[in-house]
Formats: structure tokens, sequence, C-alpha cells
């Protein structure tokens, strides 16, 4: 416990001198994550300056080993750098789906050329991976993918597409969900594969939505040659090995948890500014009783992320499914989206226009683009089967 | 504190359970209710708990009490939501010794370590119109409290009257004083509840409870203490109805088939479950606050008793639904929880009183 505490001591010393008074801030706007890769933007010199410290002590991956580019701390260590940076309002240095979802898998699954190979890059910021699962015919059905990746020598040869890639366009690698055996049964033909972006014979084309935002893509695969040795696992282990890479997910929602603190009040304030206040209360009583529905869900919301993360970490099992959050988050965050725009009125409905303030527009497009989170990453529809087969054991 | 259970709670917990199992079934208010029983609740049963120590869990100990927190008291009640049981913890405990405790030394001593054996039953009267007019060193009280929780058994009642220029005091008063009247009402819960009446009731002036004018101070926290039991026990009420119906949905079989497998129904079971977690979290967090004494604790109280009257009235409304026509027969327990939840989602501030003052003291 001693150990604990002077460690603690010493990471927040560290943080508290190194971390850019910027970096202490709360986002924004997503124009202020930083993903890193090829071609990383940095939306300020801070923004830059923190990845760079950050990664030169190994604290982008902080549970990683040395050798692969992290600090190897151990698991109780990293938590205490997870809960110093929180405290402390630190931002991420790097948003990543090599670090979150693609690392721990390889750690587990891959080979030693393939974990000296990809992770030391990740835990530096330098390469950005995007995730390709979906497809045209593969949505909810995921398993029914049809991407084949067909051997030919050392290596395979992909042809075929994915779709709701996210950032494909400006991703370096990708992890892919291939078909490498079609007379097996659907979940035993497919295979994991890592493929180079730059590969020839992979073009994206991005997916404008509704906000006007373009942050998936269609990705095609037309003869795509991929050396056997980035096939992860074995051929026909791939079911399993995106399975366990779902399960990191977890990860993603505990992050979550910063943002849904900062989303409280939010919407009162809102309300001060455009519907006003009598004797300190806002005016329209039907609208406060709705805010406070909503404010009282996200309280509830972060407190079952708290009571989760707790009784993951004491070894207890996994707490209320990851699916719950899933679902239940994006509920919510929809209904305050649309909460936040009623508001607002048409101040929150404009489409660019100077009439109208960037933080106007914003609620216009975060509107729309939430209207997307309850399908993405397994619709609400997929989460609530979830829960009734894996938790309550309902039949199917 | 964080959520996680200690081994004593762990223990607590365990005993309650067994405790509860044993004496205090589902059938042991059903058999108060049909045999018409005055009274309502057991008192040689509440001795019993008494003596195993889980009437004064949240007692201090040099009160005759466990000396532990809320949170434990939470395990405990939680536990009678389970089996409904009807049990005086609500009035003798969590608002009667509760308020007694802000006394002075002598009124603590005389009453809080009877509560914590079991041998007095306490009533806190709060809703209605009571006034407190001074007579010769004393203060004659006029006026009438309905919707009192064991106010027709309680061995003690407390009763906020207004006290001219003053304001809201605390008063005790023993029911056997002249011009004192009571008379049990029936609820639909089969629960008992009392309406007051106080004729010119004498009493002393060491009869007051609290600084003059002090009630409204002392109600407050009693309130918030009894919201978050109250929250706990219908938590324990919601788990076991809910508990109850996923087992039917597995049991039941149309169609050649589990109804557990029909889509519709899996869904709102999966609903059900979130909103149950949900309300977990922040019935656990309010019981915590009030032992820490977190600044924000009556703001998580009020948040805790909203969403627990939503859930479990939204809980027992769809097990009654999926049960089926067995659902709205008297013999399956369900309609009994159905009854309850209407009742306890009443008690102490409906959902959207609380929604209300959660607004309020978040400065909305």
């Amino acid at each position: 416990m001693a150990d604990q505490e002077t460690f603690r001591r010493e990471i927040a010393g560290w943080l508290e001198q190194y971390c850019p008074a910027t970096m202490r801030s709360p986002y924004r706007g997503e124009e202020e994550w930083v993903w890193g890769g090829k071609q990383a933007t940095f939306w300020c010199d801070d923004a830059r300056l923190w990845l760079q410290r950050m990664v030169a002590r190994g604290l982008v991956a902080p549970a990683w080993p040395r050798e692969f580019g992290g600090a190897g701390f151990s698991a109780e260590h990293a938590s205490i750098l997870d809960e110093e940076m929180k405290r402390l309002g630190c931002r991420e240095p790097v948003r990543s789906l090599g670090l979150w979802m693609l690392g721990p898998v390889l750690l587990k699954f891959g080979s030693d050329e393939q974990k000296r190979a990809h992770l030391p890059p990740i835990a530096r910021g330098e390469i950005r991976w995007c995730q390709g699962y979906s497809e045209p015919g593969a949505g909810s059905d995921l398993a029914s993918l049809q991407t084949r990746a067909v051997l030919d020598g050392s290596e395979y040869v992909v042809n075929g597409q994915k779709v709701w890639t996210s950032y494909a366009d400006k991703a370096d690698w990708m992890f892919c969900l291939v078909r490498t055996d079609p007379h097996a049964a659907k979940h035993a033909g497919i295979s994991f594969l890592l493929i180079d972006m730059a590969t020839p014979g992979v073009t994206t084309r991005p997916i404008k939505l509704i906000s006007g935002r373009s942050p998936f893509c269609e990705t095609f695969f037309s003869d795509v040659r991929v050396p056997a040795q980035n096939l992860v696992g074995k051929s026909g282990d791939g079911w399993t090995i995106a399975k366990s890479l779902l399960e990191h997910e977890r990860a993603l929602m505990s992050r979550a948890r910063d943002q849904n603190a900062d989303e409280e009040g939010q919407l009162d304030d809102l309300a001060r500014q455009y519907v006003g206040v009598s004797d300190g209360r806002i005016l329209d009583a039907v609208l406060r009783d709705r805010i406070t529905q909503i404010n009282m869900d996200l309280l509830c919301n972060r407190l079952t992320m708290k009571r989760s993360a707790e009784t993951v970490a004491a070894g207890w099992g996994s707490g209320p499914e990851s699916s719950m959050f899933k679902y239940y988050g994006t509920e919510l965050g929809k209904r305050r989206r649309e909460l936040m725009v009623e508001i607002a009125g048409f101040r929150g409905l404009g489409w660019e226009d100077a009439e109208f303030s960037q933080r106007e527009l914003s609620l216009t497009r975060n509107w729309l683009r939430s209207r997307a989170s309850s399908i993405e990453g397994g619709t609400s529809e997929i989460q609530l089967n979830i829960i009734a087969k894996r938790v309550l054991g309902l039949p199917d | 504190m964080g959520f996680l259970l200690s081994e004593e709670q762990q223990a607590l917990r365990a005993t309650a359970r067994k405790f509860v199992q044993a004496e205090l079934p589902i059938a042991h208010l059903r058999a108060l209710r049909d045999s018409n029983d005055p009274v309502g609740f057991s008192r040689p049963i509440w001795k019993k708990m008494a003596a195993l120590g889980l009437v004064g869990v949240a007692i201090p100990s040099e009160w005759g009490g466990q000396g532990l927190g809320y949170a434990e008291c939470g395990l405990l009640v939680e536990e009678c939501g389970h089996t409904l049981a009807p049990v005086p913890w609500l009035s003798t405990v969590a608002l009667g010794a509760n308020a007694l405790l802000a006394g002075t030394e002598s009124q603590r001593r005389e009453v809080v370590p009877a509560i914590a054996a079991g041998e007095k039953i306490v009533a806190l009267a709060f809703s209605g119109s009571v006034k407190a007019n001074r007579r010769d060193g004393k203060f004659v009280l006029s006026g009438a409290m309905e919707f009192v929780f064991d106010g027709h058994a309680a061995d003690l009642v407390i009763v906020i009257a207004d006290v001219e220029e003053v304001g809201p005091t605390l008063f005790c008063v023993e029911p056997n004083t002249a011009g004192f009247a009571r008379r049990r009402v029936a609820l639909v819960d089969s629960r008992p509840v009392a309406h007051l009446q106080f004729e010119a009731v004498s009493v002393s002036a060491a009869a007051m409870l609290g600084e003059p004018g002090g009630g409204p101070r002392i109600l407050e926290t009693v309130l918030d203490c009894s919201r978050a039991l109250l929250s706990a026990e219908m938590l324990g009420s919601i788990d076991e109805v809910f508990i109850r119906t996923v087992t039917y949905l597995k049991d039941r079989k149309q169609f050649g088939v589990p109804i557990g497998s029909f889509q519709a129904l899996k869904h709102r079971a999966a609903q059900l479950f979130c909103e149950i977690e949900l309300c977990r979290s922040i019935v656990l967090d309010a019981l915590r606050a009030l032992d820490d004494k977190r600044e924000n604790a009556a703001l998580l109280v009020s948040a805790a008793k909203a969403r627990a009257s939503d859930v479990f009235v939204q809980m027992v409304n769809e097990a009654v639904q999926m049960h089926g026509g067995i659902g709205v027969t008297d013999e399956l327990d369900i309609g009994l929880f159905l009854k309850r939840a209407k009742v306890a989602a009443t008690m102490l501030g409906s959902a959207s009183f609380h929604r209300d003052r959660f607004a309020r003291l978040s400065g909305y």
C-alpha cells in the first residue's frame, strides 16, 4: 500500500508538471480529438507536445510490456495512472482503436513477430487502425460476412467490401474479419487479418451522413495481396478473436465516463439561456421535469458504470453486462440530444449559416449524429437480445 | 465508501435474509391481512429481530444499537422488501429513533435503547396540521394528522406542531394522554397507517424534541434517511418481482415454447434489467452519501426515491402483464407487490415531488 501511495504521488507530480494546461481542459468538440497515425493532425501545439511526453514515458499504453512500447505497469499502477489523470482532468494523449481494441487482442493471440511489428507504433501513436467488421449484407448478422481471403502461396488474396468502417480514409491499417473457408460452418470459416491500407487494391469512400459529417467509409478490396503472416491466430479463429476484441469495448465504456459527467448540467444551462429563469428556476415546469429525468438518468448511468468498474477491479466478475451500457447510454444520449434541440428551438436547428453560433450549429449536428449511436457497434435491439440471453438466461 | 460489500456487510445481509425468509415470508403478510389483524404487524417477531441486532443496525452503540450505517441498514430493509415484510422499521427506527436522537440526553436514554431492543414502537406524524399553544408552562396541541405509519400502534407519537411565533416544533406525545385519539386506516397494501386526532392534548415543556421552531430542520434530515431506506426496501421488492417474472418467462409455455423466447417479452425484460441496475446504483449511493455526510446527499436521496418509485411501478405493471391471467388473481403474490408499489411510490414524496426537489437542489 505504501508503495502504491508513493507511486500515486510520483505520477501525480509528473502529470502536474508535464501535462500542459490546455490538455487539462474539457473537450469542446470532436475537432479537438487526437487520433495519431501517419496523417496525424493536432489542433494545437500542446496536443502534440502532450502526446510526445506521454510516449516518451510509455504512458500511452502503461500496462503493456516495455519491449512493446509500454511502461510495464502492473494493473494496479495503470489504474492509479488512470485515476490521477481523471482527477487532474488530463486528456487522453491519443484516441486509438489500436490501443483500445487491437493491442489487447495481439497481446493475447498475436505471434511474437506481430507484437514486435505492431504494438510499439500503436504505443507511440504513429499508426492509426480501423476496424473492418460490417458488410453490406452483414450488419446485425455479422457472422454472415462474405469478404473472401484465399491463400495463394505465402499471401492471402482478399476480395470484397466492408462498410461503416470508421475513418477508413484516415487509417493506416485495418484489422479485418474475412472468410477463409466458405465451406465451414458460418462462425468457423472466419479469420482475423491485418491489412495495410496502402496495399494496391484497397480503396475507401466516405459515406456522407445526415449530420453532414463523414466519419464512416465503405472499403473495397480488389485482389488485395496480404502476407500470410498477417493472420492473427489460426485460420478459423476469427470469430473467437472478434468476440474477445469486443470485450475490450468495456475500456471504451469506462472512458466514456468523463464525458458523461461533463454532460450532467448541460441541459439546465441550455434551458436557462434559451427558455429563461424566474426566481432562479427554469420557467417551464414541464420542461424542467423532463430535464430532471434525463439528468437523473445520466447520474444513475454514471454511478452504474462506477459500480461495474469496482466489481470488475475486485475480480467479482464483469458486473452488469457491457451491453447494458451500450444500450442504455446510447438511448439516453439520443433522448438528451433530442431535448437539447427542443430547448433551443429554431436556434438548435440551424444549418451552415452565420446567423448561428458554433455551439448552436453543433446542437443540430450532434442531434443528427446521435441517431447513429444506437445502430453502430450493435443495435439497441441486438444489445437487448444479448442481455436477455447472457444475463437473464432467456431461451432462444 | 465504494459499492462493494465488505465481509461484515455480506454476513449481515445473510443473517437478515435468513431471518426474513424464515419469520416474515409473504404468507405472514397474507395471514395478517386475511385475519383482519388490528395491528398489522407482529410485535413478537419484531422483538426477535431486535434480539438478533437487526432493529438497531444503524442506531449508535451507546444507545443500544449496532452503530453501523445506512448502507448496512439498507441491506436489512432490502431483504424485508423481498417478502413485503410488515415490520415497523420505517416508523420506529428510520423516522422515530432518528428524530429522538435529535433530542436531549434524557429523551434519547428513555426511548432509543427500548427501540433497539424491539420493545417500543414509535410513530412520527408530519402530514396534517396541529397547533401548539403555550399554557401555564405547558403546550396544548390541537389538530389532526393523517396517514401516520404505525400511528395506531405506537407507544410514543412524535408530532410536528406549529408554535406561535417560533414555528413548527416537534413534540413527544404519550398515546394515553387525554384528548388524543387515533384510528387505523386501511390502505390497499394491507400495511398499517393511522389518522391521529389532537383535542387540547396537554404536554409538558420537556416533551419538546429539539429546539423551538427546530422541527423542519430535524424533519428534513430524518425524512431523507427514511426516503433512502424506503428506496432500499423498494429495491428489494423490485428484485423479487423481477426474479419471479423472469422465472415465469422461462417456465410458462405457449405455442409449444417458453414465452421468454418471444422477442416482444425478452426485450422488455432486458429493459427492466437495465432500469433495475440503474436503480440499484443510485439507491446504494444515496445510502452511502448519508453515511459519508456528503454535501449532495439530499440530491442523491431524491434521485433514489424518484427512481425507485418509478421503477417499482413499472416493474409490477410489467410483471402483471407478463404473467397474464394468473397475474390478476389474488392467489399470486405479484398482486401484493403491485399494491405495495403504488403505496410505497406515494410515501415520503412521489417521484414528481422528488424530481422537482432534485431540480431545486441542482439550482434550476
